[in-house]
């Protein structure tokens, strides 16, 4: 076996061998071969390296060479810069050399896309370029009793038509608006048609969180959920869920594309998630854009006429969102470094133990997180603190909900897709950069979700405002105004 | 490149008047947050092989060696074989994520931010000539490179390919025992010649310390002097 393997890997990687030169994917497939069913179902709008393809590697060839399938190279040149061919990353210095044995050269490789493998100048993504595989139409694919709100109705109709009319859609729903909800008709249409769907956002966290909820209201559909570590990579899927990383991996996949929380990334999400989802759709398709705070890209194409809109002012339980408070703390840092909780701070705690009220405070940075810590477990011991590679996170989060811990100091981690009824929230260090409109924004909206409990206390403690927050208690008062005028709350 | 190599955080730009007079682009390195996450190894160390000897209990511990160390050397065959071996970090879950990323996705120029302590720790060892640890032409082919021969290129050393590997079977398949006193795994190039020679290997992580002990038996073999290795973890 292992010899076979390494003769065939030799086969694709030596520099001196030209059988495989089948570059140009456009090849008209021999219509005699009886190509495999499952290399079709496994490739269809995939791009992916040889060593993904493990399970085809002794049928590949025969593919190549009747047409079925095809390859591209890794890195490509253009005006003396490398790009990459699955990521899109033209960075010069997100590319280095090393030494490779595969091809004996100096080989340059794309470190933005490491984690799911090395590209380097020899290697080889391998796409299907046979007839593409045919999901089925789904007459009732749907099973779902809910119902929606007003205002998600007119936006739950308009993605069933940029699904039907494969246009481009942004909706822009505040903080428990229900935007999960306003999917579902639109996944529905596509699904009858017999398109393929990718649901992609950027966290892991998101994607488990939405794969039970679509799994339970699509229960005939082939469901795939995509992140690092995930299993399900050879699942073909007719709905993915996936991060928007792994998006990379598809190629002229998608007939309706749907990106989760565009903006969860601020600095680097436009670019990438540009280059992955025009990679990942098909020429014509749609694409649905939701987001709670889009970026100032995004609004400009509204603006200018470029992407059609559809905004959900009004929270689900037809409550307004509460609005921050800014409170001057004084130097918070030079406080925890003598050892003290500001006392506005202190006092703002002390209330929510006294009542048991539970309480996420945001911190800009792990360091100070974890200074600051024992000081607030003086004001009770089972204060706790999570961040991004906190391995009991979740656990920490649940206990929490169940009011095992009064409350916990976070990274902005937390600052998307945590409901707790009661919560409040508070920010230490507002003025810091990690603070932009969209996070504070984020945070404010974690306050108040339930129906039971729809006010509740948001306040960003700090060192001087700056126009982040000035912008994000704007965004959230310009939303509620909205919402008044369209009748979409009750007072 | 002004970033970490390995969370790409931007570094503090520190301008000294060395930086520049000099001029030096700077080389690759990791930033303060993530070089505070390796874990130096610390206090008491084997003699042999770096391990702490902090947390072990008395009965763990023969003349400054680990147990494991000593039944070494207690055995005629592996006495002596691998005169020493330094560590420069804990195997803790930071590292072996970077470990994991450097070897398994193929991120070659991680070695590159080990470049000054391997250099450092290289200096209280003595050899004339490197020889890394052989993968067989599978693995090669698989990763890309050779991580042994990766560390050491790093440290500025031109490889000896002095060994090679006789069969390819994984090394994790088996138990410590059955790997312990498991035929030769490595093989002698031909026509090497090590009379009087002090020999470096370098490998990613110390585990068990055995694929470390089968290679330098054959350098021993072939006439080495003495043996000792550096690897970035110890597990
Ligand atoms: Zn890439
Ligand atoms: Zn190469
Ligand atoms: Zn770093
Ligand atoms: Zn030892």
């Amino acid at each position: 076996m292992e010899v076979n393997y390494l003769s065939l890997f030799k086969r694709f990687f030596s520099s001196q061998d030209t059988i495989f030169d089948y570059s140009s994917l456009n090849r008209n497939p021999l219509s005699s071969f009886d190509f495999s069913t499952n290399l079709q179902q496994f490739l269809s709008g995939r791009a992916l390296l040889f060593e993904e393809l493990s399970e085809f590697h002794e049928i590949l060839e025969e593919h190549i060479v009747h047409g079925y399938a095809g390859w591209f190279q890794g890195l490509s040149v253009k005006n003396g810069q490398y790009i990459c061919g699955r990521c899109g990353n033209c960075d010069k210095h997100l590319f280095t050399e090393f030494p490779c044995s595969r091809c004996s050269h100096s080989c340059v490789y794309c470190r933005k896309c490491i984690m799911m493998g090395r590209v380097s100048s020899c290697s080889k993504l391998f796409t299907w370029t046979g007839p593409t595989f045919q999901f089925s139409r789904q007459l009732n694919p749907l099973a779902w009793e809910g119902t929606l709100s007003e205002a998600q109705n007119s936006a739950s109709q308009q993605a069933v038509e940029a699904v039907e009319q494969n246009k481009e859609l942004l909706v822009w729903a505040v903080c428990g608006a229900g935007k999960t909800e306003i999917l579902f008709h639109a996944v529905e249409k596509a699904l009858q048609n017999g398109k393929r769907v990718c649901l992609a956002t950027p966290r892991t966290d998101v994607v488990l969180e939405l794969v039970p909820r679509f799994r339970t209201v699509f229960p005939q559909t082939e469901i795939a959920a995509l992140y690092g570590g995930s299993d399900e990579r050879h699942l073909a899927g007719q709905l993915v869920i996936s991060t928007t990383h792994q998006l990379f991996r598809f190629q002229e996949a998608f007939d309706v594309l749907i990106i989760d929380e565009v903006d969860a990334f601020p600095y680097s999400a436009d670019y990438s998630l540009q280059a992955a989802s025009q990679k990942s759709r098909k020429k014509i398709s749609s694409r649905i854009f939701l987001t709670a705070t889009p970026s100032s890209l995004l609004k400009s194409q509204v603006k200018r006429g470029k992407l059609n809109s559809v905004i959900i002012p009004a929270r689900f339980h037809r409550k307004p969102i509460p609005v921050p408070q800014l409170v001057w703390s004084g130097s918070w840092e030079k406080s925890f470094r003598k050892k003290k909780i500001p006392p506005k701070m202190q006092h703002w705690i002390s209330f929510r133990l006294q009542n048991s009220i539970p309480f996420l405070i945001f911190f800009p940075a792990i360091k100070t997180m974890e200074q600051a810590l024992p000081l607030f477990q003086k004001l009770h011991n089972d204060i706790a603190a999570v961040h991004a590679e906190d391995p009991d996170r979740k656990e920490k989060v649940v206990s929490l909900r169940e009011g095992k811990v009064p409350g916990l100091l976070t990274t902005t981690i937390l600052e998307r897709g945590v409901t707790i009824p009661r919560l409040e929230a508070a920010v230490i260090g507002a003025e810091e950069l990690i603070f932009t409109e969209s996070a504070l924004v984020q945070i404010a909206g974690r306050v108040g979700r339930k129906a039971d409990f729809p006010t509740g206390d948001v306040t960003f403690f700090h060192y001087g405002k700056t126009e982040s927050m000035l912008s994000a208690v704007r965004h959230i008062k310009m939303m509620n105004k909205q919402a008044r005028e369209k009748g979409l709350v009750d007072e | 490149m002004n970033n970490c190599l390995y969370c790409t955080y931007e570094l503090e730009s520190s301008i000294t008047w060395y930086t520049i007079l000099k001029r030096e682009s700077r080389e690759p390195q990791f930033c303060e947050e993530c070089t505070s996450r390796f874990e130096i190894i610390s206090g008491a160390r084997c003699k042999v092989c770096s391990r702490s000897l902090y947390h072990l209990e008395e009965q763990f511990v023969i003349d400054g060696l680990c147990l494991d160390c000593h039944r070494w050397e207690q055995n005629p065959e592996w006495q002596n074989v691998l005169s020493k071996n330094l560590s420069l970090y804990t195997y803790n879950e930071f590292l072996q994520d970077l470990i994991a990323r450097f070897k398994y996705r193929g991120d070659y120029i991680l070695i590159e931010g080990f470049k000054k302590m391997l250099l450092k720790v290289s200096t209280e060892l003595n050899f004339d000539i490197a020889v890394p640890i052989p993968l067989s032409s599978e693995r090669l082919f698989e990763r890309g490179f050779n991580q042994s021969e990766a560390g050491l290129v790093s440290m500025g050393l031109k490889p000896v390919h002095a060994l090679s590997r006789s069969h390819s079977e994984k090394q994790s398949k088996k138990t410590r025992q059955e790997r312990i006193h498991h035929e030769q795994i490595f093989l002698l190039v031909d026509g090497m010649d090590l009379k009087g020679k002090s020999v470096l290997i370098f490998d990613d992580i110390y585990t068990t310390g055995s694929t470390l002990r089968h290679a330098s038996r054959i350098l021993k073999e072939a006439g080495a002097e003495e043996v000792s290795s550096i690897t970035l973890a110890r597990g």
